[in-house]
């Protein structure tokens, strides 16, 4: 893999690491702090404007993938916040990627419109299960969703076949004067992902500091406190995976969309392991955490292991991670640079601020 | 389904309980003590099947002694999960399940790295076939036979070591209630250490046992996993007589379904079992219900 690769990848790594210093530090930038942000987010948009023109072929899909799982991470860490783990939700991205599958081929309905379909039944579907699984809290709740998740897999390998579905109609062209879009090219799908995926975690991002996103904290926390003052804590954790699957599904639609194919072993449990792993290894405190990990995970994995070239190994590297991030640095990634800025500022003779 | 069908499908549904109960059992031994759902459980069973590979057929040493290096060598695994991770994890409820997680994915990449890949299938010392009782449809390898014959010995002797012992009174003990039996001078970390030492023992043996049976493959514990899961939910979490009734239990359904359908609709079955007890009765067939 050339030097470029590696500078975009690094670039990504430390704009995620930035953005969560500042999340979480208030203090940080102090009377700039508007600037920082600013200036982050415009670094940001160049480097993932700029990112696929500089990079191989193989890497630009990587590009759409990481983009289409960012969007995974994120609507993950949501009902994260109510203090639930799912393992159910890798299958909710596949269930947004069959209906758009099937909805777009057997009912010939256009791909956008199959897209956003997909994605409503998939919250509904998540509005339904919520019936019986939020019955279930902590590792009974974790089980159950694993039972669910499992069943609906297993339920598209017993009646729609172990080889998924196949020629999927992509993401039709569009025309715009001279200039035509051809949603075949990575880079093409890329851009389209990336604002879907853009607008998606702003709405998330919306969602979290709204009245809702204050009681999920609130459910997470002090669940009987919050239901005593008139909270539905029922409600309350099916908003969330409602929401969470809606994304969930929006992603797996898009998903199938791009390969053309959906494939039941895709969303097995490995695959939701993995998705765990990038939340649990980046942190859940602020959104950035989980595209860290996310970016991190995927850059060590695909790139740098890549490169040295031990493939079967790479699992191993994964799970040395995960219990090490869990033994040491339990709040995740996220919260490395905040670290390192307080170690330089406590080096540093106090000011009159403190 | 015929006379024979059914009494041939009764006697292998018989087997597959038996090292299921195996795995389960020492599942809920773990859970039990230390309040962890092993997720790796399954990767020590796998890590047993590997050591009789290792010394039975590659080394071509007798099979007992096979199985012996398997529960040596698990029980050594076990007790470095329960060091590494579940100690220092004992604080967070899903920390420990989040870590052996990891464990999974590290004993999976450490057996392709040392045995590769693909499967190893190969024939075991007992394998000619044995009629039971002069009935034809009695018909199964030996080879079960011992997995079936090791399940009663090794419960049977579990139970009556948790009952009678001291060690098993502690164990039990810290299973009800570990605060009050800290206070009895019960050592916790040492039973933790013994329950994960006989949990993952356990599931070595099952390995190794089924090892000749079953193709052995790194990744030949995912579905084991899977069933353990269902047995102990459904037999009660924390209950060993739980598990090894549901251990019946779901064998002969899976088995039976299996049968008369396929592998997937049983496994369907199995799972749409464990969310009805999920939903209805969350402490399952045996358990208690928990304390608020």
């Amino acid at each position: 893999m050339g030097a470029v690769t590696y500078a975009v990848w690094l670039a990504l790594i430390a704009l995620s690491l930035a953005a969560a210093a500042l999340a979480l530090d208030p203090h940080l930038g102090g009377p700039h702090r508007r600037r920082w942000w600013q200036g982050l987010a415009l670094a940001s948009a160049a480097v993932l404007a700029l990112s696929p023109h500089v990079v191989t072929f193989s890497q630009q899909e990587l590009l759409v993938f990481l983009t289409i799982n960012t969007l995974v991470v994120v609507s993950y860490r949501l009902l994260a916040l109510t203090g639930e783990f799912s393992l159910g939700h890798v299958v909710m991205m596949g269930f947004g990627a069959y209906a758009s599958a099937l909805l777009s081929k057997q009912f010939a309905i256009p791909v956008p419109l199959s897209i956003i379909l997909a994605a409503g039944l998939t919250g509904l579907v998540a509005f339904i299960l919520a019936f019986p699984l939020f019955r279930m809290k902590g590792f009974y709740f974790l089980i159950g969703s694993f039972a669910a998740g499992e069943t609906i897999r297993l339920l598209w390998k017993a009646f729609i076949g172990p080889k998924g579905i196949s020629r999927i109609p992509g993401v039709p062209d569009i025309e715009i004067g001279a200039y035509e879009i051809n949603f075949w090219e990575p880079v093409a799908s890329y851009y389209l992902v990336l604002v879907i995926a853009a607008v998606s975690i702003w709405i998330l991002w919306r969602i979290e500091h709204s009245h809702i996103g204050l009681t999920f904290h609130a459910v997470h926390w002090r669940d009987q406190l919050a239901g005593a003052v008139g909270v539905n804590t029922w409600r309350t954790r099916t908003q969330a995976l409602v929401l969470a699957s809606f994304f969930a599904g929006l992603a797996g639609a898009l998903l199938a969309h791009y390969l053309t194919t959906v494939n039941p072993n895709r969303f097995a449990v490995h695959e939701m392991v993995f998705v765990l792993i990038w939340v649990i290894v980046g942190g859940t405190a602020t959104i950035w955490g989980p595209i860290i990990g996310l970016v991190t995970l995927t850059a060590i994995n695909e790139v740098l292991l890549r490169d040295i070239g031990y493939d079967e190994l790479r699992p191993l590297f994964y799970g040395v991670l995960l219990v090490l991030a869990m033994l040491f640095l339990p709040n995740g990634l996220e919260t490395l640079p905040a670290r390192v800025v307080r170690r330089f500022r406590r080096a540093r003779p106090l000011t009159s601020q403190g | 389904m015929d006379f024979g069908v059914f009494l041939q499908t009764c006697l292998n549904a018989t087997y597959a309980s038996s090292y299921l109960a195996l795995v389960a059992v020492g599942l809920v031994l773990i859970f039990g003590v230390m309040r962890v759902v092993n997720f790796a459980h399954g990767e020590l069973y796998m890590a047993g099947a590997y050591c009789l590979f290792w010394v039975f057929y590659q080394n071509e040493l007798p099979f007992f002694a096979g199985v012996a290096v398997a529960v040596l060598a698990v029980a050594v695994v076990g007790l470095l999960l329960e060091r590494t991770m579940f100690r220092p994890m004992k604080d967070n409820p899903l920390g420990g399940l989040i870590c052996s997680i990891g464990a999974l994915l590290v004993l999976q990449a450490g057996a392709v790295a040392l045995f590769g890949v693909r499967k190893k299938s190969f024939a075991g010392p007992y394998n000619e076939a044995v009629t039971l009782f002069g009935i034809d449809a009695l018909t199964i390898s030996g080879q079960r036979l011992v997995v079936i014959a090791f399940a009663v010995i090794l419960l049977g002797a579990l139970w009556i070591f948790l009952r009678r012992s001291r060690f098993g009174w502690a164990l039990r003990a810290v299973a009800q209630d570990s605060e009050a039996a800290a206070l009895q001078g019960i050592s916790i970390s040492r039973i933790s250490m013994l329950a994960m030492i006989l949990g993952a023992a356990l599931a070595g043996v099952a390995g190794a046992l089924t090892a000749t049976i079953v193709p052995t493959g790194p990744y030949m514990g995912h579905p084991v996993i899977i069933g353990a899961f269902i047995v102990i939910i459904v037999g009660g979490l924390g209950s060993l007589e739980g598990a090894v009734l549901a251990s019946v239990l779901y064998a002969f359904t899976h088995t039976f379904v299996t049968t008369l359908f396929d592998g997937t609709i049983a496994d369907i079955t199995g799972l749409v079992l464990m969310l009805i007890v999920l939903v209805v009765r969350p402490h399952g067939l045996l358990g208690k219900p928990e304390r608020a």
